[in-house]
């Protein structure tokens, strides 16, 4: 077998993919690698739970809040309480603008420039930049998406990356009557963003046919929070399971029993785990978590805009599950619309500017699971504590490590049909792969709580072991 | 009434004061971080350093040194800013002092000394001890991790509650501050639980329980109110 090796880049981490060819040239094997290792389920051992979401929110600097607001549940849980309802609320508008400024991210900064230059666009053009050369409105819109999801965060949590403010029980301050005046002065520019955006993908859609088909386009289950009503959830709720047909595998399962029904696979070839459907036992209970799986899971947004949109969503699939990830992007902008519209509701609402936001308790539960939505997927913090509340053992399962069989089956995908027979790995090849991985908008620091530069490798190997190319994607 | 000079200015003092406590009257700031108004001087971390140009330039602790007639001090320049960087560099190298996360984040003498100071990064390779955490007591928590051995807390529960819980076990880099004979905090019989130790604490070394991250800040000069306070014994 032959085997190409490529770096990935524009996502937030690091890793490989590698492609094994045949005695044919053909694409035997393709596996996208997580190469970075890290330890947070280690060495937070010994802590007090009071810290936990302190030092988690450090996993990473896109997404501290999905980390804290996971870790605080996660202390709920062991106090035994629940947060008091402007808490939760509180949290749930950190969340939104959490989901607003990584969506935006994800979309405009990292993912535009392919939508929008083109696949094959002069990689020293195909970056944000490059965007805003061709498309300045589309670029300044996106900046301006993603400082409003910013501003939301660090007007309730005093800074923009790693603000310690969810705590188990609750929060540590209310919004202001400024800061809500603030936030509401720039809703409508959002709203209008968030609406443009969704436009813009819609009418490209049928541009985008050959991605559609290979970027990931294959049956699977999804799963994700839903209300206990079936409404898309962000922050709490219960579990749903569709299958592709969108029919409901299961329904109301209980975050706090995730380890029933989520085994975790481990291979030798990479750090990341590989979660699946424990019923449908490896590698045939592959799911997809994250905004794809959000809109196939939910029976409706909850806000008239984002219903109205998911309306489009769902006829792309004539009601049935949408299966292509290269639609992760238009569930995404989706979601960052149905965010905005939530903001706006919840700005209005006065019981946020409440005092009363934190339930005091001592250690009443010796574990405690914390399931959340972040931008990129279902999020699980788990912890044992001793009688003392020290922190006794974790286990994260990061919305990236859900998808990664799903990110597996879409490098194959990708590599069989863009790769027929060479023996180099093509420009286009390189940046399709990429691009594949980059729908799902991973964090592969988070997934395996890990450091390193940005950049994929991306490697062919031959029929012999040899390796005939390595390409390595300009950061 | 003595007279000394502390960076050029003629300043006074009272029989009995230490070079700190007359350069503070004066309006002379000198850094500090085993001392607190209230207890009695230690001399145990030299932060304080000041150099007697009239003994030859002999560094001592301006703490627990006593002001004498004539002395003339240096209090502040780049040697003694070197020398308190370099003493706070081997203090955050030898234990964990993990700032992102910890409950005093913001409100610590050891890292408002550090950035007072210059010390963007540490010279010495850090030694990562495994030290253990005890939150066993129903209020409060030690975190070993955070102590800097100044031993506040065994002065503000011997000398001012009383208690005499808190002592040193072990020596060197390996000391650690004990309740009674080395029994948890929780199961302490000499405890009162009266949280002098945790507010003389100048880290989050001692912490109140349920305090998350930056939450805990202290209120160190409640110890000299409390000595202040107190009616004196006519003997």
């Amino acid at each position: 077998m032959r085997e190409h090796k490529i770096p990935v880049t524009r996502v937030e981490g690091h890793g490989l993919i590698t492609i094994h060819l045949d005695d044919r040239g053909q694409v035997a094997q393709a596996r996208f690698h997580v190469t970075e290792a890290r330890g947070f389920e280690r060495f937070c051992q010994g802590r007090t739970v009071w810290e936990m979401p302190g030092i988690t929110a450090r996993i990473c600097g896109i997404c501290p809040v999905s980390h804290l607001l996971a870790s605080a549940k996660a202390g709920d849980a062991i106090l035994g309480v629940r947060p008091p309802r402007p808490a939760d609320k509180l949290r749930r508008l950190m969340n939104l603008g959490q989901f607003i400024q990584s969506h935006a991210l994800s979309f405009f900064h990292l993912s535009s420039p392919d939508l929008l230059l083109g696949w094959d666009a002069d990689p020293a053009q195909r970056h944000i930049f490059g965007v805003a050369q061709a498309h300045p409105q589309i670029a300044l819109d996106g900046i301006r998406l993603r400082a409003f999801g910013q501003e939301i965060i660090e007007t309730l949590g005093g800074k923009r990356v790693h603000p310690a403010w969810a705590v188990p029980g609750g929060v540590n301050a209310p919004l202001t009557p400024e800061g809500r005046d603030r936030l509401a002065t720039k809703l409508p520019e959002a709203r209008r963003i968030a609406q443009d955006a969704l436009a813009l993908y819609e009418k490209n859609v049928p541009n985008w046919a050959e991605q559609v088909e290979t970027f990931g386009n294959f049956p699977s289950l999804f799963l994700s929070l839903v209300t206990p009503e079936g409404s898309w959830e962000h922050h709490d709720g219960v579990i749903r399971v569709v299958d592709s047909n969108r029919r409901i595998v299961a329904d109301g399962l209980l975050p706090a029993r995730y380890f029933e029904y989520i085994g975790e696979a481990v291979e030798e070839w990479s750090y990341l785990k590989f979660p699946y459907y424990k019923p449908w036992g490896y590698p045939e209970g592959l799911y997809r978590v994250g905004p794809l799986a959000r809109l196939n899971c939910c029976d409706r947004m909850g806000t008239p805009w984002a219903d109205e949109a998911l309306k489009h969503f769902r006829a792309l699939a004539a009601g049935k599950a949408v299966t292509s990830s290269f639609h992760y992007h238009y569930a995404r902008l989706i979601e960052a619309l149905a965010a905005v519209e939530q903001v706006g509701t919840y700005l209005e609402d006065p019981e946020l500017l409440s005092p009363r936001i934190r339930a005091e308790a001592g250690i009443n539960e010796l574990e405690g699971v914390g399931i959340h939505e972040a931008p990129r997927g279902t999020l699980i913090h788990h912890y044992k504590v001793d009688e003392f509340g020290v922190i006794r053992g974790v286990n994260l399962i990061v919305s990236t490590g859900h998808n990664n069989l799903a990110m597996n089956r879409t490098v194959a995908q990708i590599a069989e049909h863009y790769l027929q027979g060479e023996t180099t790995i093509p420009e286009g090849l390189l940046n399709r792969l990429e691009g594949g991985i980059r729908a799902y908008d991973p964090c592969l620091s988070c997934s395996v709580h890990a450091a390193g530069r940005l950049g994929l490798r991306v490697v062919l190997v031959g029929p012999e072991g040899q390796v005939l190319d390595e390409k390595v994607s300009a950061p | 009434m003595i007279t000394l000079r502390v960076d050029g200015q003629d300043i006074t003092a009272s029989p009995g004061q230490t070079i700190l406590e007359a350069a503070v009257a004066a309006g002379i700031r000198i850094p500090t971080l085993c001392h607190l108004k209230g207890l009695t001087p230690r001399g145990a971390c030299r932060i304080c350093l000041v150099e007697v140009k009239n003994w030859n330039g002999r560094l001592v602790p301006a703490c627990a040194t006593p002001a004498e007639q004539g002395l003339d001090i240096v209090a502040h320049s780049q040697r003694l800013r070197d020398l308190r960087r370099t003493i706070l560099e081997l203090l955050f190298a030898e234990r964990n002092h993990v700032c992102a996360f910890c409950v005093s984040n913001g409100h610590c003498e050891l890292q408002t000394l550090a950035a007072e100071h210059g010390m963007e990064h540490v010279r010495f390779p850090y030694r990562f001890p495994a030290l253990p955490l005890d939150a066993s007591h129903p209020k409060y928590g030690i975190d070993h991790s955070r102590c800097v051995l100044c031993g506040r807390c065994v002065r503000a529960c011997s000398e001012v509650e009383g208690a005499m819980t808190w002592g040193f076990s072990g020596r060197g880099i390996h000391t650690l501050v004990e309740a009674d004979l080395g029994d948890p905090w929780g199961k302490s019989k000499t405890c009162t639980g009266c949280g002098k130790c945790v507010q003389a604490c100048p880290t989050g070394a001692l912490f109140e329980r349920g305090k998350a991250t930056s939450e805990q800040v202290k209120k160190g000069e409640l110890v000299a109110e409390v000595t202040e306070r107190r009616p004196r014994v006519q003997g």
